[in-house]
């Protein structure tokens, strides 16, 4: 087990048994999204890499300026993750094959069983009829337990503001466009429809007809379909997806069904979760030391 | 019926006319350049030179699938459309709409579970993908932004790394 992933169970289980049990609403993977949830059809083989979602995002956000302009391909050389102060990224796969490079877009997935709002404990996620996974920076005490949950290494922690350190993450576009209706302005802006915007359950039918009118250009998967126990945005891809930066290790099973495996351990975690946690606690400790607090650039499972 | 879909189904019905020489058939309805992205903000508006690519293309269907009575050249599209006679629209906006995520389209797509056209592509997907597409494929013609339509003042600002453009100057200092 990676360390990474043991962190993780132990967090989530360790959470879990202080609160007693998972007050979250819903038992484990028997929850299919709510059924008018919005999403986004992340189609790989359209995306040309020109960065203008990136762009979209950052204004309508509200983030720092970057420190270089959306035109700078350079960002290319090193695959990339969200950080606070960039919602989205594009990050460039397969440079050197026939018919590439591919470029994907990397946000918050807004999974129908957020492990980030599972991990929680004071509560500050909350998933929203539309399908967005908003959270509330005013009670974000920034524990960075969300971090540590997700499975796509997606939230941010905010270094800048030492005042009030919190996590920052896509958002799907939720107060300003989501709510009313409109798309959210990454897919609104980019110019070759790599993202499609609709109901999920639309988007998923969509996918599979893509594939089956398509063969030769697409993987025969929908990726986001199950992973994870769903997520509201989907990807097609025309090369194997371990290739262009999915973790393959992740099982349909929501995050949160770690936690009931985990329970059935109870007897001996209960025994030795003080423990566990003074581990997880100097083990963190030692990962802020060795990293100096700039996590946001680097892939943790890399 | 126009006279000129009448000679043109006939035609192909008979296989008359050869389908890789339409302009002959369609001239006065043509135009030899149309501006796009006359509505832009971050990218100023352009001419395309419609001619050229008829010279150069020679084939209808490569753009504008069925709807100028042409053969289409997808297997998929064929299922349906293999004998399409002209459509009265013929231009990509007649069909792609500028709005396809707008929250009228949506439910109305979600509602109409027996809708065929589900994924009927927005205009500017449309059209970036069948130029890119075209040009990439083809080894020629633009494939970069700019190259075709060159940015505004706003557009600079857009992607530039600094707000300086967008915001009052004031705005930056610290
Ligand atoms: S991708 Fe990560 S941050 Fe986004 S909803 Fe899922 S667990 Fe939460
Ligand atoms: S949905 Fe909104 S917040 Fe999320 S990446 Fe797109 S523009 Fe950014
Ligand atoms: S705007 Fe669209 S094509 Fe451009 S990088 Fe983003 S997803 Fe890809």
């Amino acid at each position: 087990m990676k360390r990474r992933n043991f962190l993780k169970a132990c967090l989530i289980g360790g959470t879990t048994i202080a609160m007693g049990k998972t007050n979250k609403g819903w038992a484990s993977g028997s929850f299919e999204g709510y059924p008018e949830s919005m999403g986004v059809l992340v189609d790989t083989t359209r995306c040309i890499g020109c960065r203008s979602c990136e762009a979209a995002c950052n204004k309508e956000q509200n983030l720092p300026e970057p420190d270089t302009s959306f035109d700078d391909k350079s960002v290319f050389e090193e695959p990339r993750r969200p950080t606070a102060k960039a919602y989205t990224v594009v990050n460039q796969y397969e440079k050197q094959k026939p018919g590439g490079p591919v470029y994907r877009k990397v946000q918050c997935n807004h999974c129908n069983e957020p492990a980030c709002l599972t991990s929680c404990f004071v509560n500050a996620y909350t998933k929203t009829k539309e399908g967005a996974v908003i959270y509330n920076s005013k009670v974000c005490v920034g524990c960075r337990n969300c971090m540590i949950a997700c499975p796509f290494n997606v939230p941010g922690y905010d270094y800048e503001s030492v005042t009030n350190p919190v996590i920052k993450k896509c958002i799907l576009c939720y107060d300003t466009r989501l709510k009313v209706g409109k798309p959210p302005a990454c897919v609104e802006i980019c110019p070759q429809e790599a993202l499609t915007f609709g109901h999920r359950a639309d988007l998923i039918k969509v996918a599979h007809e893509r594939i089956r009118s398509n063969p030769d250009r697409y993987v025969d998967h929908v990726y986001g379909e199950k992973e994870v126990g769903g997520t509201s945005w989907l990807y097609l891809s025309g090369t194997e997806f371990d290739k262009i930066g999915f973790d393959p290790s992740l099982s349909n099973d929501p995050i949160i069904s770690n936690v009931k495996d985990f329970l059935g351990m109870v007897p001996m975690v209960l025994s030795i979760w003080p423990a566990l946690f003074s581990g997880i606690h100097l083990l963190s400790k030692h990962d802020a030391g060795s990293e100096g607090h700039d996590t946001e650039s680097k892939e943790e499972d890399r | 019926m126009s006279s000129y879909k009448q000679l043109i189904v006939a035609a192909l019905s008979l296989g008359a006319i050869s389908v890789s020489n339409p302009p002959a058939a369609f001239c006065a309805a043509v135009p030899d350049s149309v501006t796009l992205n006359e509505k832009g903000t971050l990218y100023k508006p352009f001419s395309f030179n419609h001619a050229k690519h008829i010279q150069q293309l020679k084939e209808c269907a490569g753009c504008h699938h069925h709807t100028t009575g042409t053969l289409v050249l997808d297997p998929e599209c064929a299922r349906c459309h293999q004998n399409s006679s002209p459509t009265a629209v013929v231009s990509c906006k007649g069909c792609h709409s500028s709005k396809p995520f707008s929250p009228e389209t949506l439910a109305e797509k979600h509602a109409d579970k027996q809708r065929y056209h589900k994924d009927k592509m927005g205009l500017k997907g449309a059209m970036h993908q069948s130029c890119i597409g075209c040009h990439q494929k083809e080894g020629a013609g633009p494939v970069g932004c700019q190259e075709c339509h060159p940015r505004t003042a706003a557009g600079e600002a857009f992607y530039s790394s600094s707000r300086l453009g967008a915001k009052p100057a004031h705005a930056k200092e610290h």
